[in-house]
């Protein structure tokens, strides 16, 4: 009996723990929808916050999430990596809306530490097949004309966990390798026309300031296109984890090849083929032999709530919510399942729908507490249609670690708890 | 201000109108004067790269049996003094004929397709935390003892600039171009299917019976150390 008993307050634990809060965990377990409030603060009482005075002006010189949101956080799978300064930790997309990832939230993925690089002391070189080798400073960048774009950065390896089935249980975890921001930076045309590249040039090394030194070789023809110089995200200055100063922006193409603190370009006539791009960045097929320079990321999307850290706590009407994102070019429409698949309904997409850049979508629904198979599905402008794990694998083995795109499936169980699983 | 002061300053600003930068359309690039020419001093202490035909390849050298001792140094306690791994930092050896298996190792000798991934590597972010600190020499010496340990060069192997080409890399056709376009076609499908796709679905896989997934600390619940089943980030 106290073993029972055991068991149900450890498993009971994980599942209160993976809840948003307290609260919704209670709640959830007897989907009773009734919240924890404290009396003396509701109605016909008068809180506290009604009566006395708040902190004033520039107490909070720079403004922190409110105190009651402090789980909203990245983190991080401690048995992936063998340290943390090669690792990474995954935005909490679970307790998001909209398409923009506040800056703090951007997940990371280092590989050598986080570089704390002084902004004085910060250059960017230009060289190799150019008519002028130049050095650019912070202060040379800012000067430039520039852009604002939104875009999402997906890792390669985002839901590389997942390849030999359900193993992570939380959208954070599966899908938490991404993010999307506003940047504001110098269209690297720009840049490479200061220096005047030459006709033989074809291709670019791209080299980091960090103590990885992280390095990839990137098309001439991408870098013309839409690839930028960034130096701020929504606004501010980039985070030192996203690559403070100056990161390159690669739209729609692998995050290994955004650069952060980027130091160097280098102008060439073919590929490096550098570690990153042959023992890293390739995808392994059932053949035996891999995949290099799968750039583009296919389109993808997940529902984000509710997910397994996002349980349900009410029965009755309900809004999904998730994103989706294309790495060639725009998504056109998702298509959320109950049923696992089955049977799909158009979901409606709400906020600006940008060029490599997160969608939000939504789909209501009427939740009488029976158990459902959630699934969402995206299509892009190319007409690529998300498709499923299995559709995937049959291709692409379970070897490739990269471009996991397959469908998401949570399943919604009748008290509200949502797992990650499999479906056949 | 008197009138004539407020005057003059209105006449002189009138003078000084600051300009609007140009932006006629034309097929020229437009050069802005910003930046300083890169020096070939300043270019050669950045320019580390290096390419499979061995463009970049820095002077000097270093022997399979030098390599060995800065590698049981500098090296073998993370990657095993044969590099096997040391715990859960990556293997450098071994890995031969895995590539189809259920568990592949990619290694130097199984995986990497050019000598020069390995060395452009090593030159910029080995040893992990102390990275660019090996001499041309020692960068040399400790590659080849790599290979050696792959078995891909004999005991008394040097190598420089000169014995590059030597190296085989039995993965050197691994590779092939992204087909996805090609090979993937028919996820491309102007109508998906909407209804009755597929017969009633049953669930195969709980990630929860894995269990794996990292405790919320946040909350007060103690960390617990979980065992994968599966998994890479890279
Ligand atoms: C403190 C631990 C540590 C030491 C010491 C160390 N390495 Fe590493 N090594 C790593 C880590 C971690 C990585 C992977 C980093 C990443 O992917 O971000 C790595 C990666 C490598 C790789 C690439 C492996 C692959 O499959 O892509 C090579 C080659 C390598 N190290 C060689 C060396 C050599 C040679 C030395 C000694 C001069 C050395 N390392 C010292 C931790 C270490």
């Amino acid at each position: 009996m106290i073993k029972d008993d055991d068991k149900t307050r450890t498993s009971r634990r994980r599942f209160l723990a993976g809840a948003t809060g307290l609260t919704a965990g209670l709640a959830a377990a007897g989907v009773t929808g009734v919240a924890q409030a404290n009396d003396k603060n509701l109605p016909p009482n008068v809180a506290d916050w009604s009566k006395s005075l708040g902190d004033g002006v520039a107490v909070r010189p720079y403004g922190h999430p409110s105190k009651f949101e402090k789980n909203v956080i990245r983190r991080d799978v401690q048995w992936l990596t063998a340290s943390r300064e090669s690792s990474v930790s995954f935005t909490p997309l679970h307790d998001l809306d909209g398409i923009i990832t506040p800056n703090g939230l951007c997940f990371e993925r280092h590989h050598g530490g986080i570089a704390e690089v002084d902004p004085h002391d910060y250059r960017l070189m230009i060289h190799g097949l150019v008519e002028r080798p130049l050095i650019f400073t912070l202060e040379d960048l800012k000067r430039l004309p520039r852009v604002n774009k939104i875009y999402f950065l997906e890792c390669a390896a985002n839901s590389g966990m997942e390849w030999r089935g359900a193993q992570l249980n939380g959208c954070q975890y599966t899908h938490g390798m991404i993010h999307c921001v506003q940047y504001t930076g110098v269209p690297l045309k720009l840049l490479l026309e200061q220096a005047g590249v030459k006709p033989n040039g074809k291709w670019l090394l791209v080299e980091g300031g960090d103590a990885s030194g992280l390095d990839r070789s990137l098309p001439l023809e991408k870098a013309l296109d839409d690839c930028m110089i960034a130096y701020r995200m929504n606004g501010e200055m980039l985070r030192p984890e996203q690559g403070y100063p100056a990161r390159l922006v690669v739209p729609g193409w692998q995050g290994n090849m955004w650069i952060k603190w980027i130091r160097r370009i280098k102008v060439g006539d073919q590929p490096w083929y550098t570690r990153e791009e042959t023992s890293k960045y390739t995808d392994l097929m059932p053949s035996g032999k891999a995949r290099k320079f799968t750039f583009e990321m296919d389109a993808k999307s997940v529902i984000t709530s509710p997910s397994p850290q996002a349980p349900l706590t009410r029965k009755g009407f309900t809004v999904i919510s998730g994103l989706a994102w294309t790495g060639r070019g725009k998504v056109k429409r998702v298509d959320v399942s109950l049923d696992g698949g089955r049977n799909w309904r158009t979901a409606k997409i709400d906020g600006p729908v940008l060029d490599k850049a997160c969608v939000r979508f939504y789909a209501e629904i009427e939740w009488n507490g029976e158990p459902l198979l959630l699934q969402s599905r995206a299509m892009d402008e190319t007409g690529y249609v998300q498709p499923t794990k299995d559709a995937l694998r049959k291709i692409r083995g379970v070897n490739s670690i990269y471009h996991n795109n397959g469908i998401q499936t949570w399943a919604l169980k009748a008290n509200g708890e949502v797992e990650n699983v499999e479906v056949g | 201000m008197s009138k004539s002061v407020k005057l003059a300053a209105i006449i002189l600003l009138a003078l000084s109108a600051p300009a609007w930068a140009q932006s006629k359309k034309t097929d020229k690039p437009r050069l802005y004067g910003i930046g300083q020419p890169a020096t070939p001093e300043q270019i050669a202490g950045w320019n580390i790269d290096v390419r499979p035909d061995g463009q970049g390849a820095p002077p000097g050298h270093g022997s399979v049996k030098e390599g060995e001792k800065i590698f049981l140094e500098r090296c073998a306690a993370c990657h095993g003094e044969f590099g096997e791994s040391a715990g859960r930092w990556p293997q450098l050896a071994e890995g031969k004929g895995t590539l189809t298996s259920d568990n592949p190792v990619k290694t130097v000798g199984s995986y990497f397709p050019y000598l020069s991934s390995v060395v452009d590597y090593v030159r910029r972010a080995m040893p992990f935390g102390d990275a660019q600190s090996l001499t041309n020499d020692e960068l040399y010496a400790v590659v080849a003892f790599v290979l050696n340990l792959n078995d891909l060069v004999d005991d008394k192997f040097v190598l420089s600039k000169e014995t590059w080409n030597k190296v085989k890399m039995p993965n050197a056709n691994g590779f092939y171009d992204d087909d996805r376009l090609k090979t993937e076609k028919a996820f491309w499908n102007a109508k998906p299917c909407m209804k009755d796709c597929r017969p009633p679905v049953k669930i195969t896989m709980h990630a929860a019976v894995i269990d794996v997934t990292p405790e919320d600390t946040t909350k007060g619940a103690p960390a617990k150390d979980k065992a994968p089943k599966k998994g890479s980030v890279d």
